[in-house]
């Protein structure tokens, strides 16, 4: 008798709190970027500038409001903006005060111009970064700002698995992280390395930091559940390729940015329901959303 | 000029300047800038610091490495990874004084002010340079080599070194082909070998002659050189670790072209660094920049590589040695340059505080010196290193400002700056408590103050 009321009690407290959380993943996104930049540029010491990152932001919200009031969407929305701009910061490292909002300016404009059947093509955050270390100067990732820190990779994991989850895209990300560490575990097993290694890749913060919050972009990723597992091991063994074959820097990136446009393909293969922000359901595949 | 800071006094720089000269004869007087360099804290603090130096652009890599081997010649082995054999021209054996000299270049360094009078309102600043103190016959046994899996791809006598290239085709058989051939190599070598076995990589093997050690003359062993190209900018650390007992150092000195060098697969953090001491450690800065590295090292329990230096070879602010000349840059292994460094401070010159960049058509080099203390635990993979674009300046210098050697009743400014530098003061003992984690009230004894309780805030109201 007390235990079902208790039990009724709980359900009644979890109604509740489930209501008044924000529906959309992005809003839980916000909040753990800002709280992971903060733990970053606090405690990791990020070679990122307070200015750096308001002109990022300025320049990202600019360019969405410019977008958005060009081509007449009904939508205000600005939460993807902070989104690209909370991950640019993250991400891109430059001695200038220009490269971060010009990286923003293009990130979110990409959005808007780069489209294929009703989606964008690229994350904006992958896209501004990738263009601004190849065509901007003075500019770069430090894949290693992180370290390889196993108390924080349990924190990313724990944080990026709620926003995964209210994204509804959580399969994508484990396949992924899956498979990249098991192609690092094959390479340990085949060279006969010590499995510290394993650990300090598992412990990798940028790792557990894509993982989480860039590949699981529920818009830049196949719809069906079946194409984006394809989608998740191929940029898992193409990274680890790019990492261990051709030995070069910052392969989780670049070979998300090269593999993106498998999306689109993978979509008119195997078609499947758009997905759709604040948990309202698929919207009609000829709306616009951004 | 590094700091807008205020005047020496005249008295006070001919004085330091009798002392430094002392310190080091060959040390000229300065032309004077922004501050003196008092002290340098280079690698012969830190025992048992390997060195290397790492000169890199495209694919295209010179390693240097200098051991400071203490033990008997013919204990000494030398096994490194490399990709490629490696032909006699692509060793070579270098000059230890090239390591001495980047060192110097680069090493945290001390920096000294003066506060003007403050009843003068005029401030000059002046500067002053630092000083640069210093650093088988294998064919027959062919068929045996074999069995072993072990090929010898080559073998050179280059300087006092004698020199094989092997390709190997299991760890087990490389171990010991290495100690049935006397290169004293650590027990359980095999298992740190295989990885590389199984990359399909070569070893480079060096073992001292000493009939040609004995003809240089010299009593230590010169740094080894190899060019070659690999795709992978990496430093292989882990052969290095077997006979490890506790933390060991390793600076590492890496010449690009474009910009500063980080390490991917660890933490690259700039140490901790222009920051005011208190003036008393002027005279024990080696020991105070060993409690510090070591504090802060531990702090991040060894998992860190700390950048100590990032600058572009031509120039530097002020300068706590002379700028290497081209020649230097050459045996350094910088490979890159074709054009004229005349202008680059040659050594015997004047030492320059400020020495600007070259002029144009010269190609840059950059110079980041990277220091880490580490255990097998805690760097449990070989560094990889990429490139960044990062152009902007570092250097682990800390500052020391005198106070006005004046009367606190001189004039009505005179008070508030007393004041003022009992609380400069103050904040000086914490920050080096806070860095070597040193005893705070021991440092406020030897620097002869008292802690300092903060201005009740009515004190401020009725001034």
């Amino acid at each position: 008798m007390i235990a079902a009321a208790r039990l009724s009690l709980l359900e009644r407290l979890y109604a509740k709190s489930r209501d008044r959380l924000p529906r959309d993943a992005r809003a839980f996104q916000i909040f753990f970027l800002a709280a992971l930049l903060t733990t970053g540029v606090l405690l990791r010491d990020f070679s990122v500038q307070p200015l750096q990152i308001a002109l990022a932001f300025a320049a990202g919200l600019a360019t969405q409001a410019f977008w958005l009031k060009r081509l007449g969407l009904q939508q205000k929305g600005l939460l993807s903006a902070i989104v690209t701009c909370c991950g640019l910061s993250l991400l891109l490292r430059s001695d200038a005060l220009w490269a971060h909002p010009l990286a923003a300016a293009l990130a979110m404009s990409s959005k808007f111009v780069l489209r294929i059947n009703g989606k964008h093509l690229y994350n904006p955050a992958n896209l501004g970064v990738i263009a601004a270390i190849t065509l901007l100067p003075g500019t770069w990732v430090s894949p290693g700002q992180w370290g390889n820190d196993l108390a924080l990779a349990v924190w990313l994991l724990m944080l990026g698995t709620i926003v995964t989850q209210r994204a509804r895209r959580l399969d994508i990300s484990w396949v992924f992280l899956g498979a990249f560490l098991g192609c690092v575990a094959l390479r340990v097993v085949l060279l006969g390395q010590s499995w510290a290694i394993w650990w300090h890749q598992l412990g990798n913060g940028a790792l557990l930091l894509f993982t989480f919050f860039m590949i699981s972009d529920p818009m830049t990723i196949p719809n069906r559940s079946g194409p984006r597992i394809a989608y998740a091991l191929i940029v898992a063994c193409g990274a680890a390729a790019w990492q261990y074959l051709l030995f070069k820097p910052n392969a989780l990136i670049w070979v998300l940015f090269l593999a993106t446009p498998l999306v689109p393909l993978f979509d008119r293969l195997f078609p499947g329901e758009h997905f759709a922000w604040r948990g309202a359901g698929p919207a009609p595949a000829s709306s616009v959303r951004v | 000029m590094s700091l807008p800071l205020p005047h020496p006094r005249p008295t006070r720089v001919a004085a330091s300047l009798a002392l430094i000269a002392s310190l080091a004869a060959a040390t000229p007087p300065a032309s004077a800038f922004c501050g003196f360099y008092v002290g340098k804290a280079d690698t012969k603090l830190f025992n048992e610091a390997s060195q290397v130096i790492l000169a890199r652009d495209g694919n295209r890599t010179v390693i240097g490495m200098r051991n400071d081997f203490q033990g008997e010649l013919t204990d000494f082995a030398l096994v490194v990874p490399v990709p490629v054999v490696l032909q006699k021209d692509q060793i070579h054996v270098g000059d230890p004084k090239i390591f001495e000299r980047i060192d110097a270049y680069s090493a945290p360094r001390l920096a000294e002010y003066f506060d003007p009078n403050p009843c003068e309102v005029r401030k000059i600043a002046r500067e002053m340079a630092a000083p640069a103190s210093a650093g088988a016959t294998l064919a027959q046994k062919a068929s045996r080599d074999q069995a072993l899996g072990v090929t010898i791809e080559a073998s050179y006598t280059v300087g006092e070194y004698d020199i094989v290239i092997l390709s190997a085709t299991q760890s087990n058989g490389l171990e010991v082909w290495l100690k049935q051939n006397g290169y004293r190599i650590p027990a359980n070598a095999s298992r740190a070998l295989q990885p590389y076995v199984r990359q399909g990589l070569k070893f480079f093997v060096a073992k001292v002659n000493l009939a040609e050690q004995a003809k240089t003359g010299f009593s230590y062993l010169r740094p080894l050189q190899f060019a070659f190209e690999y795709e992978r900018f990496m430093l292989p650390v882990r052969l290095g670790m077997l006979n490890a007992k506790g933390p060991q150092d390793l600076v590492i000195y890496v010449l690009t072209r474009n910009g500063r060098v980080e390490t991917t697969n660890y933490r690259t953090v700039k140490l901790p660094a222009n920051v005011e001491l208190p003036t008393y450690v002027r005279g024990e800065f080696p020991k105070v920049y060993k409690a510090l590295f070591e504090t802060q090292a531990r702090r991040e329990d060894y998992r860190v590589v700390w950048t100590e230096y990032f600058w572009d070879m031509g120039w530097c602010d002020p300068c706590a040695a002379n700028p290497l000349s081209l020649e230097e840059l050459r045996s350094a292994g910088v490979f890159w340059l074709d054009g004229d460094m005349s202008s680059t401070g040659a050594p015997g010159a004047a030492a320059r505080s400020v020495v600007r960049p070259r002029g144009g058509g010269a190609q840059p080099v950059m110079l980041t010196r990277l220091h880490l203390r580490y255990t097998p635990e805690t760097l449990p993979e070989d560094l990889m290193f990429h490139e960044t674009q990062d152009r902007q300046n570092f250097q682990a210098r800390y500052i020391l400002r005198h106070p006005w050697q004046g009367d606190a009743n001189a004039c009505p400014e005179a008070k508030s700056y007393f004041d003022e530098v009992a609380r400069r003061q103050e904040r000086e003992a914490q920050t080096l408590a806070n860095l070597t984690a040193w005893d705070l009230n021991d440092i406020r004894g030897r620097m002869n103050v008292q802690a300092v309780s903060a201005p009740k805030w009515w004190e401020r109201l009725w001034r």
